[in-house]
């Protein structure tokens, strides 16, 4: 392969690249919007995560002390938005826009000014949300789930600037994901057939395709949420002829594979990051790709069981705990070929590998008690209790979350050409590591023990696991400081020099360009063996 | 070697005997770890359910974790190892697809056949309404002339922090629901408002309660005793201050129940009609509307008549409360569709309507020195 990178720094000289803010405002390049969405979405992780620990707060004992039951449901509703649609989401965009060029040898993302117009309304619409707390009656308070009639009949005026912020997210969403389909369509480099590319690359092509087929859903449902609260529709509402649970099917047929679509570039990265720790090729790279084809079909038939207390039929009910049994299937073969790379390797330690190995672990512990919950019968105990907090939470933080944290190590110094502090990115994991576990750990005995989700007081009995997963939760959240600390060192370009290579054992196009990753990358394309 | 891996199970066993030795006593105590077996023969089985599959999945996460761990000590570079070469092996694959497949399959039986069981409401003895609403329950016996509400009975000084909480702090209700022991007890579950959720624990009944749609689920309950629950889905402010509490009675213990409290609501019907001919005075009207506000009202349009901005409007100084009473009744009486204002004509006697009413149009310094008298409800009540 070569890359032919001495000519491109030279071109840099012919580009009217614009300073200050507006190399950012009207910045095409890939390399640029990456780094926008992923400061970006570090801001959200932040901002939502204060919200965290207003929750915490209050719940840390018995009693109101902090804040009233009505911002309590304000605070777990944009919580939950924030991180779905302003974190991890994003995240997610912006390291496919760093990352996705550079792995199939593409100079630029295929529509590089859609691609400044999918970052820059995103601010917009996370603006419009924040705002509305702030305004008479406060923010959205009927969970992120916003189930009607509690969000249309029975909520505040305040839902017409949450739909309008939700349709804003959801054209962001689907800006970037035609934008990665046609990228990886039409610009990989030749040679680059589709069993070649790295699995980064695939999971993202997928999930981009869950992203087109599901957004326009979620905004079909806030639509019906609008004119039923404002303009007389009855679409959610019996006395009208329409049907409450009819939202729920709407609402996760967009939000099942919404699910995956927060999980399948976290297999992308840990399938890269795993094989270079242990310098040993990925095991089973055919059969990743087939799992995650297969999990992303049957995300599209499972959805009813967020619903098996809504009081479906048998049949349906039966069905849908089947389908959703099937999915542990191809789940189980990502896991199983992770750990079959690791056997026999020659294993290394270095902070991305840490995250990989933690996220294997704790996100495999929150797909077992995924099973648990597919057992409608079980479900029916385990439905809206601490459980379920505890479940989700395991896969979106320390599955999700400490994915992204792995890939942010991992190719850090690729984008800033030194390495970041070690000792503060080994402190960052180990206090990270502890710290969720304190936090969501006990949140599965509370839920076993009876405690309902969303509440913003609790029986006593509940009050010493309560008090500990709080301490967790404040630790936790100081822990992301730390990562503050570094990311700001790494921006400022401390740090040592790295190789091209950076990591022993590393393997693909992006390790074979300088480090510092130069702002235009193959403008010729790199020949592929 | 060995002994790394012996002192892991030791800590494993001992781990998950800690587990379930904590389990399964029927009232819930502080270190409550697991899921209780609960009361009813299907709670039974649903735990016995949900210890099988945490078993597998300790057991599959025990063996996948070992291969990783095991990996991780002695597969290290620092320990000089050489990468192995294989990278794939569809035999391998196959067999990691179908034998998981295998274990689903022996899954799905026992927990199809406990679903197909709760599922099954018919024949039962004795059916109760279930209705839920911002933020209380409602029973009525479809056999029997009796029906009421059931509010939360801990007091909001405890919430607040200024009295010590008790036992069962937010636990408790002022009116439990009461159905006998070794009877098969149907309930509807529906609500008035937004979607609730009926769940107790030891029953293992947990059923949406859909606005226009009505719900089913069953118990029969083995031994007598108090359960206690509480609402499982989001219902707006109050979600965490709606429990449920259910007394199962000896058969005959029941139906005494059941005949007093048939000729209690029978009594309190015609008292309230005799009621009707009588006026209060000002003084009786203001501190009996207090409670009733209180205990109905304060939760949306709070204590002191101010409401929540934006969420819920205020009393004081409202034109409707200062000049017009009959829509201020009519309001009170019949809710206002489209929005969380209920219904309370059938959820307060007319005494208590009149005075609420009274209380609000001259507490706060409203002070209109209007009286509401519980014939001005009823003549609303009947259209006159």
């Amino acid at each position: 392969m070569s890359t032919a990178t001495t000519e491109l720094d030279h071109d840099d000289h012919h580009h009217h690249a614009p300073s200050g803010i507006k190399r950012w405002l009207f910045t095409t390049n890939h390399k640029d919007i990456g780094t926008l969405y992923l400061w970006f979405a570090f801001i959200m992780f932040l901002t939502g995560g204060a919200m965290a620990m207003v929750i915490r707060a209050e719940l840390f004992q018995p009693g109101l002390q902090i804040v009233d039951p009505n911002f309590f449901n304000q605070m777990t509703t944009v919580h939950g938005l924030i991180m779905v649609f302003g974190a991890v989401m994003p995240a997610f965009t912006g390291l496919a826009n760093w990352l996705v060029p550079m792995m199939i040898g593409a100079p630029d993302m295929a529509l590089p000014r859609m691609n400044n117009w999918s970052f820059w309304i995103l601010p917009m619409a996370f603006t419009i949300l924040l705002a509305s707390l702030f305004m008479e009656g406060g923010g959205p308070a009927f969970g992120w789930t916003f189930y009607a009639p509690l969000s249309t009949t029975y909520s505040n005026d305040t839902t017409a600037l949450f739909v309008f912020s939700v349709h804003i997210m959801g054209i962001s969403s689907i800006m970037g994901a035609i934008n990665v389909i046609v990228t990886i369509f039409n610009m990989r480099a030749p040679g680059m057939t589709w069993m070649k590319m790295p699995l980064f690359v695939w999971t993202w092509l997928i999930t981009a395709f869950l992203l087109i087929a599901v957004m326009p859903v979620l905004a079909g449902a806030v639509t019906m949420v609008l004119t039923d609260k404002f303009f007389g529709t009855s679409f959610f509402n019996a006395a009208g002829g329409g049907d409450p649970v009819m939202f729920q099917h709407i609402f996760w047929f967009f939000g099942h594979p919404e699910v995956y679509i927060m999980i399948l570039p976290a297999f992308g990265i840990i399938s890269a990051i795993v094989p270079t720790f242990s310098r040993k090729k990925l095991f089973g790279y055919a059969s990743m790709v087939y799992a995650t084809t297969s999990i992303a079909l049957l995300s599209f038939i499972v959805w009813a069981h967020h619903m098996f207390t809504t009081g479906m039929p048998v049949g349906a009910e039966l069905f849908f705990m089947f389908a959703t049994m099937l999915i542990s299937v191809p789940t189980g073969v990502k896991v199983f070929n992770w750990v079959a790379t690791m056997w026999r390797g020659s294993l290394s330690f270095e902070v991305p590998m840490l995250f990989a190995l933690a996220f294997i672990v704790l996100f495999t512990i929150g797909g077992l008690s995924g099973l648990m919950l597919a057992i409608t019968p079980v479900d029916f105990q385990y439905h809206d209790t601490y459980f379920v907090v505890a479940h989700f939470h395991y896969v979106l933080v320390t599955g999700a979350i400490f994915s992204i944290m792995a890939a942010v190590y991992y190719w850090l110094p690729k984008w800033t050409g030194k390495m970041f502090d070690v000792t503060l990115a080994k402190w960052h994991f180990w206090c990270s590591l502890i710290s969720v576990n304190v936090l969501f750990f006990p949140m599965h005995f509370v839920g076993l023990a009876g405690m309902p989700r969303r509440i913003p007081d609790y029986a006593l009995q509940f009050a010493d696991f309560n008090k500990w997963i709080s301490l967790g939760g404040f630790a936790f959240g100081l822990s992301q400081l730390i990562f503050l600390a570094l990311l700001i060192k790494a921006c400022r370009k401390h740090g040592e020099p790295v190789s091209d290579q950076v990591w022993e054992g590393a393997e693909g196009l992006e390790w074979e360009i300088p480090s510092p990753a130069p702002y235009h990358t193959f403008d010729t394309p790199p020949v592929i063996k | 070697m060995k002994k790394i891996w012996s002192s892991i199970l030791v800590i494993l066993t001992s781990l998950i005997a800690f587990t379930v030795s904590a389990e399964s006593t029927s009232t819930a105590d502080q270190y409550q770890l697991n899921l209780r077996k609960g009361a009813t023969e299907i709670s039974g089985q649903v735990y016995d359910l949900h210890m099988l599959m945490f078993f597998i999945c300790v057991v599959i996460a025990v063996l996948v974790f070992g291969v990783m761990f095991w990996s991780m000590i002695f597969h290290r570079k620092s320990r000089g190892a050489q990468p192995a070469n294989f990278h794939e092996s569809v035999k391998v694959e196959i067999a990691w697809t179908i034998i998981p497949f295998i274990i689903l399959v022996v899954m799905a039986f026992p927990a199809a056949k406990t679903l197909i069981a709760m599922e099954d409401p018919e024949n039962s003895d004795v059916t109760v309404l279930v209705t839920g609403s911002q933020w209380k329950w409602h029973y009525k016996y479809m056999e029997n002339d009796v029906e009421y509400y059931s509010v939360m009975a801990t007091q909001q000084e405890q919430i607040n922090n200024k009295f010590e909480k008790g036992h069962n702090y937010l636990l408790e209700v002022d009116r439990p629901l009461v159905i006998p022991t070794g009877k098969k007890v149907r309930f509807l579950v529906t609500s008035d408002d937004v979607i609730h959720s009926w769940w107790v624990p030891d029953f293992a009944v947990k059923k949406d309660a859909n606005p226009g749609f009505i719900n089913e689920a069953w118990a029969n309950v083995i031994e007598p005793g108090v359960y206690r629950g509480q609402c499982a889905e989001l219902c707006g402010k109050d979600h965490g201050f709606m429990p449920i509490v259910v007394i199962a009675k000896e058969p005959a213990e029941y139906e005494q129940w059941i005949n007093a409290q048939e000729e209690v609501q029978r009594k309190a019907k015609e008292e309230e009609q005799r009621l009707l001919a009588m006026n209060m005075s000002m003084e009786e009207l203001m501190s009996n509307g207090e409670q009733v506000y209180m205990r109905a009202c304060a939760a949306c349009h709070q204590p002191n008549g101010q409401g929540l901005p934006g969420v819920f409007p205020a009393l004081v100084g409202s034109d409707m409360v200062l000049n017009d009473m009959a829509a201020h009744i009519d309001i009170v009486v019949n809710g206002k569709t489209g929005t969380a204002m209920q219904a309370f004509g059938k959820q307060l006697t007319m005494s208590e309507l009149a005075a609420v009413i009274t209380y609000e149009r001259n507490a706060w310094g409203n002070d209109t020195g209007d009286m509401v008298q519980a014939k001005d409800i009823n003549a609303v009540m009947t259209g006159q």
